[in-house]
């Protein structure tokens, strides 16, 4: 009766070395790509590609708006996610679970989407305005086409990003320390400025660094509201030089890229420092704090609470319909006009937009099942198996995803613009390029749950298999990812959702044939034909609420914060 | 069944000395609990006999073959070692069956003689019927029992128990040790069992390791832990001993010898060859000291509490540093405050090379 254990020596090193492979391939090997194109442009030594990009005053003008709309878009976000934050963690309003699953949407939503959804709200053509009699004359400048108008989008947009950060820091808060305020005698606007906020600044500027580098790094809305205004950030500056010179301008967007690179980097360095500066950390334990009763202020606050989801939510997504049911530009809707055309000639007609469901649909299945893979034994050595290398690799997988899409962007070109070499393949200019792309930007929104899921199991659940007898293999097949499957596959689904509608990556590395989502839509928009922009984004909004109902029924296998909508 | 084999272990984590220079050579079939405070070491060298951690310095042989020696580590997947967890560590996503069955199922043991091996386990454990249920709907002591039975199904060399006792209620404690103690007469496993509690090991344990600091302090019955602990830790920490200062007064005779404590003569027991000394340390019961109608060693109570057919007297000496308690049986009271004479009449000399 003796138990042979398996055999598998190297099983180990066989896996650290293939994660680490994995990991390395999708983001040192395209960074190092990156800087060797700056320091070397065209495998020769030379500053005139970086001279050309920054002399050019078209960069530096790009390099103030894109600053500017970054500072504006965050303060907005931070201001009005903190709020929101308060209100929602700190006092007893009604509906809080639905609420917090409404205001989290815009964050699922695509950016261009999102612009596509306001501009159709608020430009003269609205039907909505229309139907309520408000709409400005045709020809009138839609409002949004200016500074104002991206600051505003980019601060509904990255909101919810600070809401559910501050959210989590609140959540952590233990009640003895308000408790112990209150007793003290503080009021609780006291409390509030005195304890509560000091200990949230961690959470705060956490979030804010975060929001900067999404409001900079974003390409969706001032690509839609800016172009038309002739107002260009350096997202949009590199897609608009990269459309016009093709291969040829790529070391001189490579400096661009590196310039906005470096612009976020600075956002997340500051908050580095800001951080280590003070030590807030909370030490204890303990169950979240009594809601503040609100009183006779209840109502109100509950009005505006509601109010809020009207404004960010409700109303551009009836802007959206709206515009997707009407025949042509400007014609106001009634029980006349009202038509499916829209939805039938991008499913069934255009082959382009045909095309794009298809490739979006399998580029997210794809990105996402392929995260699921590699997160699970990546996770698995980061959290259990700590070494002084497994940092790297952690801090290695977030980087595709930390620095502004563009950046990948420009990287993988730079990569694959000549055929792989010993095998020859050419994947420039095919949809393979915008895969590889996506596995190396989404892989770490698999990560991330899939490390917060390990931390919360106990790790004599796999010591028990392995005095069993179970090899690595085994282990991680039949316990650990068993135990975490949820976790990552939640991970999953947001990388599905993210991916979907996808533009900023896919707006660079695109070609005829391997159109996504997000590209139709730009295209459909840059052409005037709003109406068949509406319906696609309406369709993938449809299946982006629809996949986050779906999984909120598996929710409660799943550790806490793993899904940002569920409260 | 194997006997283990633990020579000259060292373990460091950075420039931390987790274990140092421990040996401990346990014959096969003998149940041995290790003891110890928090921080002591006796996780660390559980899992170094698992094969979890790699050992510094020293060997660790387990019947017969070498696990792990400073150059040479067998994972713990090959050791045939079992180990009942604190937590059980029994996966949730699995049936009772499921749980049981794991090892055989990775040893690829075939069906029919997989579930005859897990039906005798369960039984064994006194589990029949549960196979279907999942860990999540059961008590903790089944959960415990499930544990065992897991670690019992793959016939492993030796078992290892890390503080399962530790979770339970007080009053599953005491069941789950007859459990422990029948589970190893039926099987005769070799057991290492890992606790800090005393009375715990000594209810179950053929022999006690004692631990303290990273080192092996003693290593013996529970009997002679008690009667004749090597060292003041010991003293005090097996069954609260009273260690006080004292002055052997004259050298061993049959295993006994003269000795001045608090200011009184006294037989004490000691170790062969104990010779005369001013600077002794001994180690008195509480059992040992006895109300004196006068005359005595004269205390000040400083505390009494009160145990339910008598009292626990915690009282000073004279001179006010040295602390000492006793039992006062009923009717007999004494308060706080009030000075009473007591008579010492054993107690044991601790060896001196370790005071």
């Amino acid at each position: 009766m003796t138990i042979f254990a398996e055999k598998r020596q190297g099983t180990d090193t066989a896996l650290i070395a293939g994660v680490a492979v994995i990991v390395a391939m999708l983001s040192i090997v395209p960074m190092l790509r990156l800087a060797f194109e700056i320091v070397m442009p065209q495998g020769s030594l030379s500053a005139a590609p970086l001279r050309t990009a920054l002399s050019g005053s078209a960069t530096w003008t790009a390099t103030w708006h894109s600053l500017q709309v970054g500072i504006g878009g965050t303060l907005l976000a931070v201001i009005l996610g903190t709020a929101v934050a308060l209100l929602v963690s700190l006092t007893n309003v009604r509906g809080r679970s639905t609420f917090v699953l409404l205001y989290v949407v815009p964050l699922l939503i695509a950016p261009q989407v999102t612009a596509l959804a306001w501009l159709q709200l608020f430009g003269p053509a609205s039907p909505f305005l229309k139907l309520i009699g408000m709409a400005p004359a045709l020809g009138s400048k839609n409002p949004l086409y200016s500074t104002t108008g991206i600051i505003a989008l980019l601060g509904v947009q990255y909101g919810p990003l600070v809401f559910l950060m501050v959210r989590a820091g609140l959540r952590k808060l233990p009640r003895e320390l308000v408790e112990a305020a209150l007793s003290s005698g503080a009021s609780r606007l006291t409390v509030l400025r005195t304890i509560i906020l000091p200990l949230m600044t961690p959470s705060i500027i956490g979030a804010t660094a975060l929001a900067f580098v999404s409001c900079v790094g974003n390409f969706g809305i001032p690509a839609f509201l800016g172009i038309p205004a002739g107002y260009l950030v350096l997202p949009t500056l590199i897609y608009q030089r990269l459309a016009g010179g093709g291969p040829a301008v790529l070391s001189e967007v490579a400096v661009l890229s590196m310039l906005i690179g470096l612009i976020a980097m600075a956002g997340i360095l500051a908050q580095d420092y800001t951080s280590r500066r003070r030590d807030y950390r909370i030490a204890s334990t303990s169950l979240p704090a009594a809601p503040f009763e609100l009183g006779r202020w209840r109502p109100l606050a509950e009005v505006a609470m509601w109010l809020l989801i009207i404004i960010v939510l409700v109303l551009p997504i009836v802007g959206l319909f709206l515009t997707s049911l009407v025949a042509a530009y400007g014609v106001p809707l009634s029980m006349k006009t009202v038509t499916l055309a829209n939805y039938a000639f991008v499913l069934f007609d255009h082959a382009a937009a045909k095309r794009a469901f298809f490739n979006s649909f399998g580029l997210s299945i794809a990105a996402a099942a392929f995260a699921v893979v590699v997160a699970v034994p990546l996770g698995y050595l980061i959290t259990w198996r700590k070494r002084w290398w497994t940092r790297f690799l952690n801090l290695s997988a977030e980087l595709p995803y930390a620095l502004p899409g563009v950046v990948l962007a420009i990287a993988s070109l730079l990569l694959f613009l000549k055929p792989l070499p010993i095998i020859g393949l050419q994947i420039y200019n095919t949809i393979w390029i915008i895969l590889y792309a996506y596995l190396a930007r989404f892989l770490v929104l698999a990560l991330r749950p899939t490390i917060s899921g390990l931390h919360q199991i106990d790790r004599s659940l796999e010591e028990a298999a392995q005095v069993a007898g179970a090899g690595l293999i085994r282990r991680m097949r039949t316990i650990i990812f068993p135990l975490v499957a949820p976790a990552t596959l939640a991970g999953g689904v947001l990388i599905f959702m993210t991916a979907f509608s996808e533009l900023t990556v896919s707006a660079l590395l695109w070609a005829s044939g391997s159109e996504t989502i997000g590209v139709v839509i730009f295209s459909f928009e840059q052409g005037g034909d709003s109406n068949y922009a509406a319906a696609i984004s309406t369709l993938t909004i449809v299946v982006i609420f629809a996949l986050m109902l779906l999984t909120n029924l598996f929710a409660r296998s799943l550790p806490n914060g793993v899904l940002p909508w569920r409260d | 069944m194997a006997g283990l084999k633990i020579e000259n272990v060292t373990k460091t984590f950075g420039d931390y000395d987790a274990l140092s220079n421990v040996s401990l050579d346990v014959a096969n079939g003998e149940f041995i609990a290790v003891l110890g405070p928090s921080g002591c070491g006796k996780t660390t060298l559980l899992r170094l006999v698992a094969g979890f951690e790699q050992v510094n310095k020293g060997t660790i042989t387990v019947g017969g073959k070498v696990m792990s020696d400073p150059k040479m580590n067998v994972p713990p997947e090959q050791r045939r070692v079992g180990i009942v967890f604190q937590n059980y560590a029994l996966w949730p996503h699995m049936s009772v069956s499921e749980n049981v069955g794991y090892s055989l199922k990775v040893a690829k043991v075939d069906k029919a003689e997989r579930e005859r091996r897990i039906r005798q386990a369960l039984e064994l454990v006194d589990l029949q019927g549960y196979g279907d249920r999942r860990p999540a709907n059961l008590s903790g002591g089944q959960r415990q029992r499930v544990a065992l039975a897991r670690c019992l199904v793959s016939t492993p060399s030796l078992v290892l128990f890390d503080e399962p006792l530790a979770n339970l209620d007080v009053h599953l404690r005491a069941s789950m040790e007859d459990e422990f103690a029948s589970f190893h007469k039926r099987t005769g496993t070799t057991i290492i069992y890992i606790t800090h509690d005393q009375a715990e090991a000594m209810a179950l344990a053929d022999r006690i390791a004692v631990m303290d600091k990273g080192h092996l302090v003693q290593f013996a019955t529970p009997r002679e832990l008690y009667e004749q602990p090597a060292t003041p830790m010991v003293a005090s920490f097996i069954a609260q001993g009273i260690v006080l200062p004292a002055k052997v007064l004259t050298a061993e005779v049959n295993g006994q010898c003269k000795v001045d404590i608090l200011g009184q003569e006294a037989i004490f027991r000691c170790r062969a060859g104990q010779a005369v000394t001013g600077d002794a340390k001994v180690c008195i019961r509480a059992a040992d000291i006895v109300p004196a109608a006068s005359g005595g060693i004269k205390v000040r109570v400083k505390r009494s509490l009160y145990r339910g057919g008598g009292s626990r007297i915690e009282a000073v000496a004279a001179d006010e540093t040295q602390e000492l308690h006793f039992d006062l049986a009923d009717p007999k009271r004494l308060a706080e405050g009030e000075t009473t004479h007591i008579a010492i009449t054993s107690g044991w000399v601790i060896p001196e090379a370790n005071v």
